[in-house]
């Protein structure tokens, strides 16, 4: 059994009409499904790569796991728990286990806290106390994320270079030694020169301190390079899971080759074929029946494709996709 | 030669000194051709076009040993001349973040018109009727001139802004990251549409093409720059620089960056960061960064010069390319001058 098992996962938004809609029109409230039926589930120690557009359902998804929003349907396990059902006790410690790398380094560190403070933030929010416990793992933590915490100990952000903030991030999110930690873009704000260092960083230290990743981020480059499974959503559904190296390089879902293909190769004498995809992501407000993708699909429309739901299907070993195709 | 830079310098005095954003950059843009501008943050590829399109703040001191659009000097012009001239008639501008470009108490389709009018002598009629062909031509339906920018997805926008630098005809488009925070789906048809506009119009129309994502520039580019702390480091045709690049900044650069047809290739990053654009640097900006610098590459200043034919580099070691090439792909390379600083 995986760490975390997320089972048919609902987060629903209502958009609630103005008064005036309400009493004239009788308007009903409208429903945004943010996620819709997410089932996933990820191994101890492996990195799971989630990509996706705008609206997809991403951050969402993460924030259901970290607890920052709850769940309209559904549940999540964490090591076969219920994180629903936690009591006080087991919620603390489940905040400790799991943490979250943010992506902007320039707005998620408070200005006015020196690194050491930064870092040792968590470990005091815990009640970890003793100050030379605080210190000697302030000290340990940001020397992993590549800091020399003599040199780094007292500056604030506003010293520091976009990838220094980032190690910053990272330190404070494995300071109280998670066992799941999610990096939700943590390298799409940083410059291409230093973004190799950081996913060098997120990767070794996966290894080296055993902690489980959910890598989320819209640049499948990215993702190809650090993940070792992708799951790919589409307006609040998964659309295709497997291995990565399954997922890029024979993507079964028609989405997921467009995708695919619409990334921009580094090469110029490389030819890319182009996808053939019509209209625009829409939002997912009350989305008709169906296979969410449908209208924009490029393989002709088969009857159910529009009435049916299509169910996350295990196509080859491993490799899991929601298409009426397969 | 449509566009021709030599020695373009951009410099902003501050209270702590002379910020040096662009330095001494020369290119040039020729008809018909596609030049691409990569460079990372900071990297003074956004004061480049602001001093190009004139919207550099009148404390910058601006200097060029020449700046011509057509042999036509640029910096000899005034304002006015420059508006009339040149603005929007012979390059026009596709800002960063079209989301905050247009007017959002005015009709998308209005605005095209009032800049057609503020630029030709087309009578309103013509220029609304001119505003909705175009609004077809970047794909965007011809109704949707009526609408308000709220009511536009970020990507139709983009398609509206490109619409409207197309509006009078220019030769240059300068475009400054023109699909950096678009999804890749949006970002495709995006780039898909512009290739189909550049073969559609009669006119040739060139584009100097601003971005950080070196694979955008790499699909789009007839030729690449390489800027570094308000430097040219390297420029050449896109299929030389991204197989034989000169440069230890592009050598590096190219490590750097993933590719979804490469993902077991082991990605290197630059150690360090960019310099302070304060003060003087005699030698190599990038020297303390560089793996192969040498003592002189600090204080001899690398003079941009011709390597290989139509191939630019700003590097005093070029003789050592072969060994640069051949050690560049490795990690410990790289380790090695994070150690030396």
């Amino acid at each position: 059994m995986g760490i975390l098992e997320v089972e048919k996962l609902r987060k629903h938004f209502y958009l609630n009409p103005g008064f005036l809609s309400r009493v004239v029109s009788k308007k009903k409230p409208s429903v945004i499904k943010a996620v819709d039926g997410v089932s996933f589930g990820i191994e101890a120690g492996e990195i799971l790569g989630i990509a996706g557009e705008s609206g997809c359902g991403k951050s969402t998804t993460c924030s259901l796991i970290t607890k920052l929003l709850e769940p309209t349907a559904g549940a999540i396990r964490y090591k076969g728990q219920d994180i629903s059902q936690l009591g006080k006790k087991d919620l603390k410690a489940y905040r400790q286990q799991v943490q979250i790398i943010f992506q902007d380094p320039y707005e998620s560190l408070n200005p006015r806290f020196t690194t050491f403070d930064l870092v040792a933030e968590p470990l005091r929010a815990m009640g970890i106390a003793g100050k030379r416990e605080i210190q000697e793992k302030v000290f340990s933590t940001l020397e992993l994320a590549g800091l020399k915490p003599e040199e780094y100990q007292n500056r604030y952000p506003h010293q520091l270079s976009g990838g220094e903030r980032q190690r910053v991030g990272i330190a404070s999110a494995l300071v109280l030694g998670p066992e799941l930690v999610i990096a939700d873009e943590p390298v799409s704000m940083l410059d291409v020169s230093i973004r190799a260092g950081i996913l060098d960083l997120i990767r070794d230290l996966s290894v080296r301190l055993r902690f489980t990743c959910i890598f989320v981020s819209h640049d499948l480059s990215i993702l190809s390079n650090i993940s070792e499974r992708l799951m790919i959503m589409y307006l609040g559904k998964v659309m295709e899971l497997g291995t990565t190296r399954d997922v890029i390089a024979e993507p079964l879902h028609p989405y997921a080759q467009a995708l695919i293909s619409a990334v921009p190769i580094p090469d110029p004498s490389y030819k890319r074929p182009r996808p053939n995809i019509k209209g625009e992501v829409s939002q997912p407000i009350d989305p008709p029946p169906g296979c969410r993708f449908h209208s924009r699909c490029p393989q002709g429309i088969m009857e159910e494709c529009g009435t049916v739901d299509p169910p996350l299907n295990e196509a080859k070993p491993g490799h899991f996709v929601a298409c009426h195709l397969y | 030669m449509l566009l021709d830079i030599n020695n373009l310098k951009a410099h902003y005095q501050t209270e702590t000194g002379m910020v040096k954003a662009v330095d001494g950059v020369s290119f040039s843009i020729g008809e018909d051709e596609v030049f691409g501008l990569a460079g990372e943050s900071g990297c003074g590829k956004s004061t480049l076009i602001r001093t190009l399109m004139r919207l550099i703040p009148d404390s910058a001191r601006v200097s060029a040993d020449r700046l011509a659009f057509r042999g036509q000097d640029l910096l000899a012009m005034s304002d006015k001349q420059y508006r009339e001239k040149i603005l929007w008639t012979e390059i026009s501008l596709v800002p960063q973040s079209a989301m905050n470009s247009l007017n959002p108490v005015h009709r998308v389709g209005d605005q095209i018109v009032e800049a057609i009018l503020a630029h030709s002598k087309m009578s309103r009629r013509e220029a609304a009727e001119r505003a909705v062909s175009l609004f077809e031509g970047v794909g965007l339906q011809s109704g949707l001139t009526r609408s308000y920018p709220h009511e536009f997805s970020g990507g139709m926008r983009q398609r509206a802004m490109i619409a409207m630098s197309l509006a009078l005809d220019p030769s240059l488009i300068v475009m400054d990251e023109p699909t950096t925070g678009l999804d890749v789906l949006v970002q495709e048809r995006i780039l898909r549409k512009l290739a189909e506009i550049r073969k559609q119009v009669k006119k040739p129309k060139s584009i100097l093409l601003i971005t950080h994502d070196i694979s955008v520039i790499a699909e789009m580019s007839n030729r690449i720059g390489i800027m570094y702390a308000g430097r040219l480091m390297e420029s050449a045709p896109s299929l030389e620089l991204f197989n034989a690049p000169f440069h230890p900044y592009t050598l590096g650069l190219k490590n750097a960056f993933p590719s979804i047809k490469a993902p077991d290739r082991q990605l290197i990053s630059i150690p360090g960061s960019p310099p302070n654009l304060i003060g003087d640097i005699p030698g190599c900006m990038f020297a303390k960064r560089c793996p192969f610098a040498i003592s002189d590459c600090s204080h001899v200043f690398p003079e941009f010069k011709e390597v290989a034919p139509g191939h630019f580099a700003a590097c005093i070691r070029t003789d050592h390319v072969d060994e640069f090439r051949q050690q560049a792909g490795d990690k410990r390379t790289w380790e090695s001058s994070k150690s030396k600083n």
